[in-house]
């Protein structure tokens, strides 16, 4: 085989580089919200589990703020050129936490057996893939069917988690009495769970990275209450608070104590990306001049700075400015109420009310559907807010009862995993608030989606990308808001905490404590 | 009776205080003609701080006190519907129940205790729940809990009245039972309502306070209620936002408590003096 794009990284020199200023040893309190409903990253991904179980499962790759693939379990890894061909040679040296080698065994039951049947995300990225081999202990071969683009940014933690053969293989996954004790090849190792209080994790002595990890120990604090969590790292009670585990308010008052730290980075590979659905098959909101009028009548930057307290960037279209393929190369859409009118005044809008639900996720959602009402209220569309909690939000907007809406979804890296998802039509389906849910139809846009999802040509795909967000964001099927930043806020002795595309889920690998 | 009452010192400064606010409330539209929503200068400006804000924007950087100003329109608005409403309700069936007895006056009281049994916040907070929050649900909510009282004080007021020698005296001129009880019976209960009625206003402007500060209020009408709920999560760095909607809030149950008990002092004046006796 030709093995045009050959990555290889030497990473033991880098790493030297650090390790000669970072101390070793000492503990950290992070707070997680709300406690997680198990830890066996295969088997649950939502939130508080990636936090937590992060740091004890790997997958093979990690990714850093840019997006760029770094070695996790495989040192290196190459791509033929026909995009077809992923082979990864693995780490030497690497253990279970209950002391079993690990070898490329483990890959292939993990990606081909287990995760198959318990990882739908991932499932629908695997239906490219025709095999998935171990030719040796150490290396791993991928065959493709078809050339998927963002093949390479599946290998996240939380999307493809390396499980252990020698534990789960012919049992019944969900029930395995493991579950309770995870065992990982990770930098830390679990060691309790007090229900309500507390997990604590410990450093893996046997890590394959010499030197690694630095912390000691790691205690996820359960903290239920918001105020309480703002009150206990005031307190010093705990180090790190996660990106949303205190009021958005709150957030100026801790990041301007002494010796806080605050950071928006570390969600460049989710990449939250909010807008609001605008019901493209009836009312006004069926007619594209009136969704262009709402892009310009927001005042967007207003909201970032005062209800997000300027974490996040005001969004070109439907591709986050982290995600890959973004291009802001299209029309932006400033802050302009007069142009707003004037589309108003085109399509001859006559006042009909409009109903904005907002997202039940507190008052920080509540105040910025208060001042996109305002917003548009000034340049004469009359909006109702409609009161709601969160199960009605649900049926509301995956009922298709809404006119405008609030949401936000994250996108995986990769258009094609966490943006198409949005806007191709075979998507709409009446039941679910994930999918197509504003009815956007536009054919030719569909064939340049599927088309760009399995181009093995990334300059190709680049190309395609800047041509779709471009007609889409003349359409404004939905209406961006913000790129969301849930800044993640800890004491500034902690050093390395956010390196990674996925933050402080799998940073503290790297993390170490300043004396 | 009015002589009486004006000489009452607690109700004339509750009537005060209401004039005042029935004034802000009447006037807001021209006080404050943009309205309570727009976001006029920057977040969290500190009252006194800037010239025509004199308490202060909020996090959005809307005006406090075209907030409070806007709010008590919709304060009086929920305080002095829901009363009639409840009023419609629980006057006709304390007076049917009393006036017939029996197993009219039977039906009627377990008919009330129902609602009497459960606490009255919760059932509010159950029916505009189910309701969706909106004006008229808030409205319809607030009444539905505060009519049995009403109910059982028309009830004992009608038996009390319907055995005296006048009553008598109709029914042996041939007067019909209805006709009794509306033109005979009834305006001679009216006194005790009529001070029952000024503090259910008070309560029902609470029971809609303390629905919006959960949230339950309608989203699309500024009340004080909800600004101390929108205000709750930044009590620490903004006391004002929730400091003067909750003092609007205490002078205006206040007032009409004052009011109340002024009105039972001047129609009562055998009680009043017995009380202050």
């Amino acid at each position: 085989m030709n093995y045009l794009k050959a990555t290889t990284f030497l990473i033991a020199a880098a790493l030297a580089g650090t390790a000669l200023a970072a101390e070793t040893g000492g503990r950290l309190d992070i707070v997680v919200q709300p406690e997680p409903p198990g830890l066996m990253l295969g088997l649950v991904q939502n939130g508080p589990t990636q936090l937590v179980a992060g740091d004890i499962y790997e997958s093979l790759l990690r990714y850093n703020t840019d997006l760029e693939p770094q070695p996790s379990l495989a040192k290196s890894w190459t791509i033929s050129d026909d995009g077809l061909v992923y082979t990864f040679t693995l780490q030497d040296g690497v253990k279970w936490h209950d002391g079993t080698a690990f070898s490329a065994d483990d890959v292939v039951f993990s990606a081909d057996v287990f995760l198959r049947e318990t990882h739908a995300r991932l499932r629908s990225s695997l239906k490219y893939v025709d095999s998935i081999t171990a030719p040796d202990a150490q290396t791993v071969v991928f065959t493709l069917n078809e050339p998927f683009g963002p093949f390479i940014s599946i290998f996240e933690t939380g999307t493809m988690p390396i499980v252990p053969k020698h534990i789960y293989e012919g049992t019944d996954y969900a029930n395995n009495p493991a579950n309770a004790t995870p065992i990982g090849t990770g930098p830390f190792k679990f060691s309790a769970w007090e229900k309500g209080s507390y997990i604590h994790l410990v450093k893996n002595e046997d890590y394959y990275l010499d030197g690694l990890p630095k912390l000691d120990e790691v205690f996820y604090r359960v903290i239920p209450d918001a105020a309480a969590r703002a009150v206990a790292f005031e307190t010093g009670e705990v180090d790190v608070l996660p990106g949303g585990s205190v009021e958005n308010w709150d957030v100026p008052r801790l990041t301007a104590m002494e010796g806080v730290c605050s950071t928006g980075k570390g969600w460049e590979f989710f990449a939250p990306h909010a807008w609001m659905w605008l019901n493209n098959r009836e009312g006004p909101t069926a007619d594209k001049r009136f969704r262009q009028a709402v892009m310009y009548a927001m005042d967007r930057e207003f909201v970032r700075d005062v209800v997000w307290n300027g974490f996040g960037k005001v969004p070109t279209g439907p591709v986050s400015s982290k995600t890959n393929f973004y291009t802001d190369d299209v029309n932006i859409y400033e802050h302009d109420p007069a142009k707003a009118k004037a589309l108003l005044d085109e399509m001859g809008y006559n006042g009909e009310p409009v109903r904005l639900l907002p997202l039940p996720y507190g008052e920080t959602w509540q105040r910025w559907a208060e001042a996109v009402r305002q917003n548009l209220s000034e340049v004469g569309i009359k909006i109702e807010i409609d009161a709601t909690d969160v199960a009605g939000w649900n049926e509301k907007t995956a009922q298709w009862d809404y006119d405008m809406a609030f949401t936000y979804l994250y996108q995986y890296g990769d258009p094609a995993l966490g943006v198409s998802r949005t806007y191709v039509a075979s998507n709409i389906a009446k039941g679910s608030p994930w999918n197509n849910v504003q009815g956007y139809v536009n054919e030719g846009l569909d064939a340049k989606w599927d088309a760009a999802a399995v181009m093995a040509d990334p300059s190709a795909r680049a190309d395609a990308y800047v041509d779709i967000q471009k007609t889409i964001v003349d359409d404004v099927p939905v209406a961006w808001l913000l790129e969301l930043e849930f800044p993640t806020i800890y004491r500034c002795d902690v050093q390395d905490l956010v390196t990674t595309a996925i933050g402080i889920n799998d940073g503290l690998r790297d993390a170490w404590l300043e004396k | 009776m009015i002589r009486r009452f004006s000489k009452h010192k607690g109700a004339m400064i509750g009537v005060l205080i209401l004039a005042i606010v029935v004034a802000l409330a009447v006037f807001a539209p021209l006080l404050y003609p943009r309205g309570p929503w727009a976001m006029v200068q920057r977040p969290f400006l500190q009252p006194m701080a800037m010239e025509g804000f004199l308490l202060g924007t909020d996090t959005l950087g809307r005006d406090v006190a075209a907030g409070l100003v806007h709010g008590a329109r919709v304060s009086l608005l929920v305080g002095l519907v829901s009363t009639l409403v409840a009023l419609l309700i629980g006057v006709p069936l304390g007076a049917l129940a009393g006036f017939y007895g029996a197993w009219v006056d039977e039906g009627a009281m377990r008919f009330t205790e129902f609602f009497q049994t459960i606490p009255n916040f919760a059932l509010a907070i159950v029916l505009v729940a189910i309701l969706e929050p909106s004006l008229t649900s808030i409205t319809l909510a607030i009444a539905i809990v505060s009519w049995p009282p009403v109910a059982r004080l028309v009830r004992a007021e009608v038996m009390a009245v319907k055995s005296r020698e006048y009553v008598d005296a109709a029914r042996l001129s041939g007067l019909s039972n209805r006709r009794i009880l509306i033109e005979q019976v009834l305006p001679n209960t009216v006194s005790p309502i009529i001070v029952l009625a000024s503090l259910m206003v008070a309560t029902a402007i609470l029971l809609e306070s303390s629905l919006s500060f959960l949230g339950l209020g309608d989203p699309n009408i500024m009340s004080w209620g909800y600004m101390i709920g929108a205000a709750r999560t930044v009590i620490r760095s903004a006391w004002w936002l929730s400091f003067f909607p909750g003092v609007a809030i205490v002078l205006t149950v206040l007032a009409l408590n004052l009011i109340g008990e002024g009105l039972n002092d001047a129609l009562n004046p055998h009680l009043s003096r017995k009380g202050h006796a």
